[in-house]
C-alpha cells in the first residue's frame, strides 16, 4: 500500500544529517584529531546541556511555540540545588529535587500565561527570561556556589567503553531522547501534542482541551531545564549564575537544524539530537582547526537561517 | 415518510445575544434516515440552531429531545457522547497528521496489556486496520491511510472529516457547509459520501448555501427565517426560485401551496 516515497523523510529531516556527514567529512580531512573516540566523547559531554534543554525546546516548539527562557531557567535552577545543598546542608537528593520543582514551577509560569492570559509564547519567555536571570543573580549574590556534594556531579564522572571514556551525563542525555521519542510516537498525549501543533481548534472540536496539553508540555520542559541544570553543575562542578546566556539560542539552532518546523506540529525529537550534535561538532572541528570562536558563531548563524529557510519553503511546496 | 420516527427534535428554541434575538421560538425536526436541509438567509438564526444542537450553543428557553428524551449539552463533547458528531465549516483536521490519526484523534485505541496500560502505548495496527475498514464501507477512494491529510485534495479532506463524523456518530451527523469551498467535480464526491451516510441509516443535517446541492440530495429543507422555522419544504415538489422566495420572506409562509410543503 504506501510507495518507498510515502516512507522517506521530508528533507527537512534529512538536511541535519547530510549537515553531519558534510561537517565530519570536512574536519576529518582537515584535522588528524577529529576521528578518534576521544574527541567523540569530548563532543557529546559538551553538547549535554544544550541537548537536554533541546527536549524541551523540541515540545515546546512543536505546539508552535517557544521558549526563549530556557537558558535562565537552567541556570537558575543550577543556582538553587546547589545553593540550597551548601546553605541548608540539605542532601543532595532532595536539592536536586529542589532545584527541579523550581525549573518546573516557571516553565508551569510560561505555560499559565500562554494558556490563561493568551500571551504569546515569544513574549512570555523573554519577559521570564530576564526575570529567572534577575532572581539567579539576586539570590546567588552573584557569587559562584563551589560548595558543590560530590553525588551532584557524578553524572559528569566517566566508565569506559574500549578505551574510549563515557560520561555518564551523556548516556541519560541519549536515554531521554529515547523515552521521549517513544512518548511522542506512541501514546495519545505524545500524539495530542503534535496535534494541537497542527490545528488547536480541531484539537479542542474532538474534544481535547488544547490548553492542558499546552500546560503539560511546558511543565514537562521544566523538568528537562531542572535535569539539564543538574549536567550543568556535574560537566562544571559549580553553581555558575552567569550560565545559560546562550543556551536558549544554541537549542533553538538545533531543534530547527533538527528539523522541527517552527510553525508547529511537524518534527521528530531525534532531530533535535542531531542539531545538537552538529552544532558540537562545529564548535569542536572549527577550534580542532584554529578558527576563531567568532567565526563558530557566524556559521551557527548562517545554519540556523538556512534551516529556517528549508521549512518555509518545504511548506509553501506541499499544499 | 410520514410515519418516520423522529430521531431529534426541539420546540420553542430562543437564544438571545445582548439586544440581539437570533433564534425567537424555533422548532426542529430530524426524522430518522433522511437528509434534512436546513437553508436561511444570513442571519436567519440557521447557525444558532446548528449550534444549539450540537452542543456549541445553550439555548435560552426550549426543549431539545433526543429519541424522545430531553437533553441538555454543555459542550459539543456533550453532544459526540450521546452519538452527535458535527463537521464543522473549517475543515477541522490536523493535516500533518495521517488519516488514520484524525479518524481516531481524541480516541485513540490503546495496546492491550502491559504495553496499553502502563506504557500507554497506542495500537496503530488495529487503528490502522479499523481506518481501512470505515473508509471503504464508505467507498471512500484513498489509496494510503497512513498518508498526511495535507497530500489530500480539498474534496478528499472533507470527506476525511465526513467519514469520521459518520464512522463515529451513532445518532445524527451534522455537516455545516462541507461543499462550500469546492469545485464540481470535488463537491459530487462529497455528495455521493453524504447519500452512503444515510444510506448507512444515519440522520444528515446539512446546511448549505449551496441550493443545486441541497435539491440534488436533501429529502426535506427546512427553512429558517428571523429566528424561527418559516416551512419545511419537499425538495421534489417545489422550485428552486419558489425556494429562494419562502427564504427571503417574498413568499410568506401562508401563502406557500400546499403540495409544497413536505410532510
Amino acid at each position: 500500500m504506501d510507495t518507498w516515497k510515502d516512507k522517506l523523510p521530508p528533507i527537512g529531516q534529512l538536511g541535519p544529517f547530510i549537515a553531519l556527514v558534510i561537517a565530519c567529512a570536512i574536519f576529518g580531512v582537515t584535522t588528524d584529531r577529529f576521528f578518534s573516540g576521544e574527541n567523540f566523547s569530548l563532543i557529546l559531554q559538551q553538547v549535554a546541556v544544550v541537548g537536554v534543554i533541546a527536549i524541551g525546546q523540541t515540545l515546546i516548539i512543536l505546539t508552535a511555540g517557544i521558549d526563549l527562557s530556557c537558558g535562565m531557567i537552567m541556570a537558575l535552577g543550577s543556582i538553587v540545588m546547589t545553593k540550597v545543598a551548601a546553605d541548608y546542608g540539605l542532601p543532595a537528593p532532595i536539592a536536586i529535587l529542589v532545584g527541579i520543582a523550581v525549573t518546573v514551577l516557571f516553565g508551569m509560569i510560561n505555560g499559565l500565561l500562554v494558556t490563561r492570559v493568551k500571551l504569546p509564547p515569544f513574549i512570555v519567555t523573554l519577559g521570564v527570561f530576564n526575570i529567572a536571570f534577575a532572581i539567579t543573580q539576586l539570590y546567588s549574590g552573584a557569587q559562584t556556589v563551589t560548595e558543590v556534594p560530590p553525588m551532584m556531579t557524578w553524572l559528569g564522572t566517566t566508565f569506559a567503553i574500549g578505551g574510549t571514556n563515557i560520561s555518564y551525563g551523556t548516556v541519560l542525555m541519549i536515554l531521554l531522547y529515547l523515552g521521549v521519542w517513544f512518548w511522542l510516537r506512541e501514546t495519545a498525549p505524545g500524539r495530542h501534542v503534535y496535534a494541537v501543533g497542527n490545528n488547536p481548534e480541531a484539537t479542542r472540536l474532538v474534544g481535547i482541551p488544547p490548553e492542558n496539553v499546552l500546560l503539560g508540555v511546558y511543565m514537562l520542559s521544566g523538568v528537562f531545564y531542572g535535569i539539564a541544570s543538574l549536567l550543568s553543575v556535574a560537566r562544571t562542578g559549580v553553581g555558575d549564575p552567569n550560565a545559560g546566556q546562550t543556551e536558549a539560542l544554541d537549542a533553538i539552532t538545533a531543534v530547527v537544524l533538527g528539523g522541527t518546523s517552527l510553525f508547529g506540529g511537524r518534527g521528530v525529537i531525534l532531530g533535535s539530537l542531531i542539531g545538537a550534535v552538529v552544532v558540537g561538532v562545529l564548535r569542536n572541528g572549527l577550534t580542532l582547526m584554529g578558527v576563531s570562536s567568532v567565526y563558530q558563531v557566524l556559521i551557527t548563524g548562517i545554519l540556523v537561517i538556512l534551516a529556517v529557510a528549508v521549512d518555509q519553503l518545504s511548506r509553501k511546496g506541499g499544499r | 415518510m410520514a410515519a418516520a420516527q423522529l430521531v431529534m427534535q426541539a420546540r420553542g428554541l430562543v437564544k438571545r445575544y445582548g439586544q440581539v434575538t437570533a433564534l425567537d421560538g424555533a422548532d426542529f425536526e430530524l426524522r430518522a434516515g433522511e437528509i434534512l436541509a436546513v437553508i436561511g438567509d444570513n442571519g436567519a438564526g440557521k447557525s444558532s440552531l446548528i449550534k444549539c444542537l450540537s452542543g456549541a450553543t445553550i439555548p435560552d428557553e426550549g426543549e431539545i429531545q433526543l429519541d424522545g428524551k430531553p437533553i441538555h449539552f454543555k459542550s459539543p463533547i456533550d453532544a459526540r457522547r450521546v452519538g452527535i458528531e458535527t463537521v464543522y465549516q473549517d475543515l477541522a483536521v490536523a493535516p500533518a497528521m495521517t488519516i488514520a490519526e484524525n479518524l481516531f484523534l481524541g480516541r485513540e485505541l490503546r495496546r492491550e496489556g502491559f504495553a496499553g496500560n502502563v506504557l500507554g502505548m497506542l495500537d496503530k495496527k488495529k487503528m490502522l486496520e479499523q481506518s481501512i475498514a470505515r473508509m471503504n464501507d464508505l467507498k471512500v477512494g484513498i489509496r494510503s491511510m497512513t498518508q498526511a491529510v495535507e497530500t489530500l485534495s480539498g474534496g478528499q479532506r472533507q470527506c476525511v472529516a465526513v467519514a469520521r463524523a459518520a464512522a463515529f456518530a451513532e445518532h445524527v451527523v451534522i455537516l455545516d457547509e462541507p461543499t462550500a469551498a469546492l469545485g464540481v467535480k470535488e463537491g459530487n464526491m462529497v455528495l455521493e459520501l453524504i447519500r452512503r451516510v444515510r444510506d448507512k441509516g444515519l440522520p444528515v443535517i446539512l446546511i448549505s448555501h449551496n441550493m443545486p446541492h441541497v435539491f440534488e440530495i436533501a429529502d426535506r429543507i427546512h427553512v429558517a427565517r428571523l429566528g424561527r422555522r418559516a416551512a419545511i419544504l419537499n425538495p421534489k415538489k417545489i422550485s428552486m426560485s419558489d425556494t429562494v422566495a419562502v427564504m427571503t420572506g417574498a413568499m410568506p409562509p401562508d401563502q406557500i401551496p400546499a403540495e409544497y410543503l413536505a410532510h
